[in-house]
């Protein structure tokens, strides 16, 4: 074990120098950048702010469970079958039939179907049904039905999100699918996330409607921006989809802050042909079910240019601009998760993490020379280089620092010099049997090597499962836990073997002490 | 340290009664003291602050009683004027919760406030965060049996399983005594303890192992003597280094690590004790000789 081959050293040396040569590379400036690759600081230690929003997709099954019943009726209706009770129930449709073997039929065919579309990836149809007593049957999505729907709703709010917040400015955003129904966002360097919670907490789906008394449509009672109770027609003459520009502006007369709007040509139409056709009535601006305000139509807007006033302060009109460009959420988001650490405490953090860092790193230092003088040398050399390549390492995939992953530095330091130790030990023990000087360090090295193996994959076992489970700062630290592994079997087996080789193959046989 | 021959093998039955005792006491303070489990799995709001530090604790309690919060907890935390407060989780999840008790703390205490970390896990989180922290220790706890059962006898694998819940129980089992807070790092460090552990009582048992092929004489309890005196250097050695380098944790490390590095404390001591006078007894328990290994020669012995 203590013979290496000229290539065997080289090719040692040569990984230490080209793993931990990338250690330097966080010592660079921002503005020198020689390779872009650097160990990035968890948000529990630059200070920022971590989200976690879910998709609030009942409003939304609820709307297509609706938008199924007309086509169904239809189906119904063109192949003679005789339905009576037709209910619509949260989120289920529900009817009686005398002919339900033959609904099916037409119900659950691969071909064609638009009512009921067959989704190839999950081998499931959209919807599902439930014969109940009488019978009645019941419709509702299926399992993969629904996911299809939170899938695309998700894609869409993480579009729109990002917009939302790239909006707004903060720096180098992190914006994630976060399984089925979740977004992950990080915002480093955001102290207070209120106003990015506020713009996330709002769909913003924009509707023109006109205020009258009866509409064939049927109306709803809302609530104006005065406090009067008008009745609001449900038909919408326009809605936000048909914005392409929405900007903050000042109105010059009253110096009143307002929200100036330019519409797509399909908008433009729709917005003329409704101006037009209704001058002296008035329009109503809801936004998500409330209204912002209702003005009289007083000459008709076929420009494709609007502005709408609400008693909003500056910021207020800013923000919505902002929603109104973005465009509107197709669900609620909830916000189910979140943590803010200020800039000053991820400074606190980092200093203690490294000062800690130092101490129990000079503490190993100490005892192991104390105990093994020379070859306590060889082992916190090392132990320096365990460090120097865990940190090229976690450079290299350019992997996230978090407290907890300093203190799985810190205990790498403090067990890393165990291999070392189950070495030394042994050599001492064969050293008692065994003449031969250079055959006892020999033999101590391969007898230990599978201790060494075996109690190291059982702690990179758990590193493993902990990266596998762990969430955030918790799997900071499996990834400097189970990286300081490896890093240690190298630096122990291949560095500290060879410095040992050559103290020992040197002093021929000469007594030495361990 | 060179030439221990102490015999431990005697001292077998005395620290196992001592560990049954302490174990059956943890598992009997776990399940009615119950864990003090933090928001991260219960759910609800965390907000440390730093202000003057003429402020008393009672004077921010006695801000935030006037909000009808529900449970609320402050206590000091590190420096003085330094605060941690904890929220209970409310069944819905207020997304305007935090500025209020922002705003209401700033305009009633009449001082300077910053905010230093404020977190939220809503009431779904916290349960997906323990069943995946459970889950989680559970896999450990099978992946090692597994590695152990491959790499040794069966004998082996019950024996390191049994010292593993013995170490993460009686951990667990001073947190409840001590009421002190489980979160995510101490998940963490429960499953490191695991590992620690497990790295410990390996090393005693491939001593084992080779002591048992080398002399076929005799019997399992010198053997296991024979072995933890031999690799008893080791032992103490390692600890000392792990040792220190968590006490730099605790005591310099900073608030947040403090609950994570006392937790590894208590794991390493535990799990140095439990490779020794947990572990190894199992042995001869299960009746473990060199006929055990027998089987053993036809599998790979690297």
């Amino acid at each position: 074990m203590l013979n290496f081959s000229k290539i065997n050293i080289i090719l040692i040396y040569l990984i230490f120098i080209l793993i931990s040569i990338f250690s330097i590379l966080n010592l660079q400036n921002k503005d020198n950048v020689f390779i872009d690759k650097k160990i990035n600081l968890g948000l529990d230690l630059q200070g920022g702010s971590y989200l976690l929003l879910e998709i609030n997709s009942d409003s939304l099954i609820k709307e297509k469970i609706q938008s199924k019943v007309i086509p169904i009726k239809k189906l119904l209706k063109d192949n003679n079958l005789r339905y009576q009770d037709f209910k619509i129930k949260d989120k289920t449709l529900s009817f009686k039939t005398d002919d339900i073997e033959r609904f099916k039929l037409f119900f659950f065919s691969k071909k064609d179907n638009l009512i009921n579309p067959y989704i190839d990836n999950f081998r499931s149809y959209e919807l599902d049904i439930n014969e109940l007593e009488n019978n009645y049957i019941e419709i509702f999505f299926s399992k993969f039905g629904i996911l299809t729907i939170n899938n695309s709703a998700l894609k869409q709010s993480i579009e729109i999100v990002r917009r939302r917040i790239d909006d707004v400015g903060t720096k180098e955003p992190t914006i994630l699918q976060r399984g089925e129904k979740r977004i992950l966002v990080e915002l480093p360097g955001l102290k207070d996330p209120e106003r990015i919670k506020k713009l996330l907490g709002k769909t913003a789906q924009l509707n023109f409607r006109l205020v009258s008394e009866n509409s064939e449509f049927g109306v709803d009672e809302l609530i104006s921006e005065t406090g009067e109770m008008l009745k609001i027609s449900k038909r919408i003459v326009m809605s936000g989809e048909n914005l392409i520009d929405a900007q903050p502006s000042i109105q010059n007369q009253q110096n009143e802050p307002t929200v100036s709007f330019s519409l797509d040509r399909l908008g433009a139409q729709k917005f003329g042909r409704a101006t037009t056709d209704n001058v002296g009535k008035r329009l109503a601006i809801v936004l998500d079910g409330k209204i912002i305000s209702a003005p009289n139509i007083n000459e008709p807007i076929t420009s494709g240019n609007g502005m709408i006033s609400g008693n909003f302060s500056f910021q207020e009109a800013t923000d919505l601009a902002l929603l109104l460009r973005s465009g509107a959420l197709p669900t609620p988001l909830d916000i189910v998760e979140e943590r803010t650490v200020g800039p000053d405490l991820g400074e606190d953090s980092i200093r203690s993490g490294i000062i800690s860092l130092i101490v129990g790193f000079i503490l190993v230092i100490l005892f192991m020379f104390y105990k093994y003088r020379i070859f306590g040398l060889i082992a916190n050399i090392a132990l320096i280089s365990n460090l120097l390549m865990l940190a090229g390492v976690l450079t290299i995939l350019e992997a996230t620092l978090t407290l907890p992953g300093i203190a799985g530095i810190i205990l790498t330091v403090g067990m890393a010099v165990d291999a070392n130790v189950l070495v030394f030990e042994r050599i001492k023990e064969e050293l008692k049997t065994e003449k031969s000087i250079i055959h006892a360090f020999d033999t101590g090295y391969s007898k230990a090597k599978i201790t060494v193996l075996d109690a190291n994959i059982t702690t990179l076992i758990a590193a493993a499962i902990l990266f596998a489970f762990g969430s955030g700062p918790v799997k900071g630290f499996a990834i400097t836990l189970g990286i300081g592994i490896i890093t240690t079997l190298f630096s122990a087996y291949f560095l500290a073997r060879h410095l040992t080789s050559l103290i020992v193959l040197r002093n021929n046989n000469k007594e030495i002490k361990i | 340290m060179i030439n221990t021959n102490l015999n431990f093998v005697s001292k077998f039955k005395k620290a196992n009664i001592a560990s049954i005792t302490i174990f059956l006491l943890s598992v009997i303070f776990i399940t009615f003291k119950g864990l003090n489990f933090g928001i991260d799995f219960k759910g609800g709001t965390l907000i440390e602050l730093r202000t003057d530090t003429n402020i008393k604790a009672s004077s921010i309690r006695e801000t935030l009683n006037f909000m009808e919060l529900g449970d609320v907890n402050v206590k000091r935390f590190g420096k003085e004027g330094d605060y941690l407060i904890k929220v209970e989780q409310k069944e819905v999840n207020n997304n305007k919760l935090i500025p209020e008790i922002k705003n209401k703390l700033t305009n009633k205490l009449n001082a300077e406030i910053d905010f230093r970390r404020v977190e939220n896990v809503g009431p779904k989180v916290s349960s997906e965060l323990l069943k995946s922290s459970i889950i989680a220790i559970s896999l450990a706890l099978a992946a090692m049996l597994f590695y152990i059962w491959i790499r040794f006898e069966w004998q082996f694998s019950v024996g390191s399983i049994v010292a593993l819940f013995h170490d993460v129980i009686i951990t667990l089992g001073i947190f409840s005594v001590l009421s002190l807070e489980i979160n995510l790092s101490i998940i963490a460090a429960v499953l490191t303890i695991v590992g620690y552990s497990m790295n410990d009582t390996v090393v005693i048992y491939d001593r084992i192992r080779e002591n048992l092929s080398k002399y076929t004489k005799i019997s399992i309890s010198d053997i296991a003597n024979l072995s933890i005196n031999e690799t008893l250097a080791r032992t103490i050695i390692t600890s000392i280094t792990t040792l220190l380098a968590l006490f730099s944790i605790y005591i310099l490390g900073g608030e947040i690590l403090r609950g994570f590095s006392f937790a590894m404390i208590l794991g390493v001591i535990i799990g140095t004790y439990s490779s020794i006078f947990v572990a190894s007894p199992i042995l001869k328990l299960l009746k473990v000789s060199s006929k055990t290994l027998e089987k053993v020669d036809e599998k790979i012995i690297p």
